[in-house]
């Protein structure tokens, strides 16, 4: 028994293909943190087993994302996965928003995505390999969650909140 | 306590690369070879059913089987026919709840427990408190995990029927003063409930000390295999209580619209019951008293007081529960300011070292400490001064890792 060995360059690797910089990065200075105000869209996700938050507004002009709130509060997966998320949702339909969000979840359940599809999802890429840590996949894809539920909430008519 | 590693098989595993380091014994303890092969060898040699068998195999089942009731009545210090084999904690402390609860609470009584409770000693009670119109009383504590036994003067009153209460929290390793406790309740006529899941496999424990009524602990936490726990009840309180399930065995005459109970404790354990698990839990006893319940507690302190030393080197890190140790089991619970405990837990495991991290079933203490998760190490025998600063220093690197900062800085020059 020997558990006092360095850490090897192997462990970064591995944990580097999880933590990519992109999502160390929006972790450290997540997005859009600002309230935005008299927003169309609102909603609030939680996970109560690891305890992450997001709260999410957003603005629409002619159909289209304007502009997008954000706070959330948890470990870095949320966090960049949230913030990241909201970067992509500028300038896009709710339909694009929504085919956007069953793209990212399909990656994080693992399924084979199309060249095409993972165009879309740009550098949401960065957190393909959460999909190796199932108990982080709920982590990446709570945003999502959050907004697909305001999007819902939206449709149907129920600007609430 | 080092020479003893080599009973455990997966010690010797690697787990990503690297010897696995395994600090989540409050969830689970792993198995010395000894279960293992008691396991194998039931299945190999003995397999039938017990009680009533006429052939040699069932009979030889049952000699084990109640043989594993002495030797766990004996390792509490209780009489076998308090012993009642469980699944484990949980399915012990719901059968009190559907059983002498359902019985003895009437509307507008009292339960106390505590807000460091496990759920499993937590929702039984919320759902006897509604069913019953009950209601629901907590003993104030400090974050550390202290009680407030002043509250006692006016909490136990002659409403208070039952007092179950935690003999270590699974968060924060703080032991409570049951004996003191119980004596209060008896005053006052209320019965004391232990949950013993994280004080049986740690500390000695002796009901008749305790002077407790019911003692839930499981064998899984204890060295024994998942699926055998068991609910310990003073005997004069037993023979009151109603059978939880009813079917094979805990009848003794049946005719077509009634029937008659069988002895204690069967009368509690309809069906067929856990018979390797309980034979096996007798083997993990055996094992247990070996070595001395005296010495796996001296070992736990001596481990637990050295780790809570290193954990001050961590920056930004509160580390929460009684600074004493002998006042806590081996249960570190860790937060850091700026890195999510699950990101820690995530980069441990790439360094072999298994910990847990969230909120431990213990949603009420999260709130009353302010986090929402927090990260666990816990130890147990086979532990080494070693592996606590393996924990520690991959905290460090985890937490430089994750901290604002040139990230590569983090890297480490040397191999």
């Amino acid at each position: 028994m020997n558990p006092g060995q360095d850490i090897s360059q192997n462990l970064f690797e591995e944990l580097d293909d999880l933590y990519q910089d992109l999502i160390l990065d929006h972790y450290r200075r997540p997005r859009n943190q600002q309230q935005v105000a008299d927003p169309d869209i609102c909603a609030e996700g939680h996970n109560p087993f690891c305890g992450d938050r997001v709260a999410l507004q957003i603005k629409l002009e002619d159909g289209r994302v304007t502009q997008v709130g954000l706070q959330s509060h948890g470990c870095s997966i949320t966090q960049a996965s949230a913030s990241k998320m909201t970067e992509l949702l500028k300038d896009k339909t709710l339909e694009e928003t929504v085919i956007l969000s069953k793209l990212f979840t399909a990656m994080m359940q693992g399924k084979k995505l199309t060249e095409e599809e993972l165009e879309r999802l740009g550098e949401m890429k960065a957190f393909s390999a959460v999909c190796k840590y199932p108990i982080r996949i709920k982590c990446a894809v709570l945003p999502w969650n959050t907004l697909e539920d305001g999007v819902k909430h939206y449709r149907s008519g129920q600007k609430h909140r | 306590m080092v020479s003893i590693r080599k009973d455990f098989p997966i010690l010797s595993r690697q787990v990503r690369g690297k010897p696995l380091v395994y600090l989540d014994n409050a969830a689970t303890s792993q198995k010395p070879r000894a279960v293992i092969q008691a396991l194998s060898e039931y299945y190999e040699q003995h397999n039938a059913n017990v009680h009533r068998a006429v052939h040699t195999l069932g009979q030889e089942v049952t000699e084990r089987y109640e043989e594993a009731r002495q030797k766990v009545a004996d390792f509490i210090g209780a009489p076998a026919e308090g012993i009642i084999f469980t699944r484990g904690t949980t399915e012990a402390i719901n059968l009190v709840s559907y059983t002498w609860a359902e019985a003895n609470i009437s509307p507008g009584d009292e339960i106390l427990t505590t807000p460091m409770e496990h759920h499993s000693n937590l929702l039984p009670w919320q759902r006897v408190a509604q069913a019953r119109g009950a209601s629901l009383k907590f003993i104030p504590m400090s974050p550390q995990g202290t009680l407030s036994l002043s509250a006692l003067d006016t909490l136990l009153t002659e409403r208070t029927k039952l007092v179950a209460l935690t003999h270590m929290s699974n968060v924060l390793g703080a032991i409570t003063p049951v004996k003191e406790i119980a004596r209060r309740a008896h005053e006052k006529g209320a019965l004391v409930l232990v949950d013993g899941a994280q004080s049986v496999p740690h500390i000695p424990v002796d009901v008749k000390d305790l002077d407790c009524d019911f003692l839930a602990f499981s064998g899984h936490k204890m060295l024994a295999p998942t699926g055998i726990g068991v609910l310990y009840v003073r005997p004069q309180v037993l023979e009151t209580m109603e059978p939880f399930q009813l079917g094979g065995e805990m009848a003794r005459e049946v005719w077509l619209d009634r029937a008659t109970w069988n002895d204690l404790p069967i009368r509690f354990e309809a069906g067929t019951p856990n018979i390797a698990g309980a034979i096996a839990l007798g083997v993990a006893v055996d094992y247990l008293r070996n070595l001395g319940m005296e010495r796996v507690r001296e070992h736990e302190i001596q481990l637990t007081g050295y780790a809570l030393v290193r954990f001050q080197e961590l920056p930004n890190t509160e580390v929460f529960g009684p600074w004493d140790t002998q006042q806590r089991g081996g249960i570190i619970s860790f937060c850091h300011t700026g890195v999510h405990s699950h990101d820690l837990g995530t980069f441990l495991d790439h360094e072999g070292v298994a910990i847990r991290v969230g909120h431990h079933c213990a949603m009420p203490l999260m709130e009353l400490l302010k986090v929402s998760a927090t990260g666990r190490a816990s130890f147990y025998i086979y532990n080494i001064k070693a592996e606590v600063d393996l924990l520690v220093e991959t905290l460090q690197k985890a937490i430089r890792y994750f901290t604002p900062g040139p990230r590569r800085v983090a890297r480490p020059t040397n191999s």
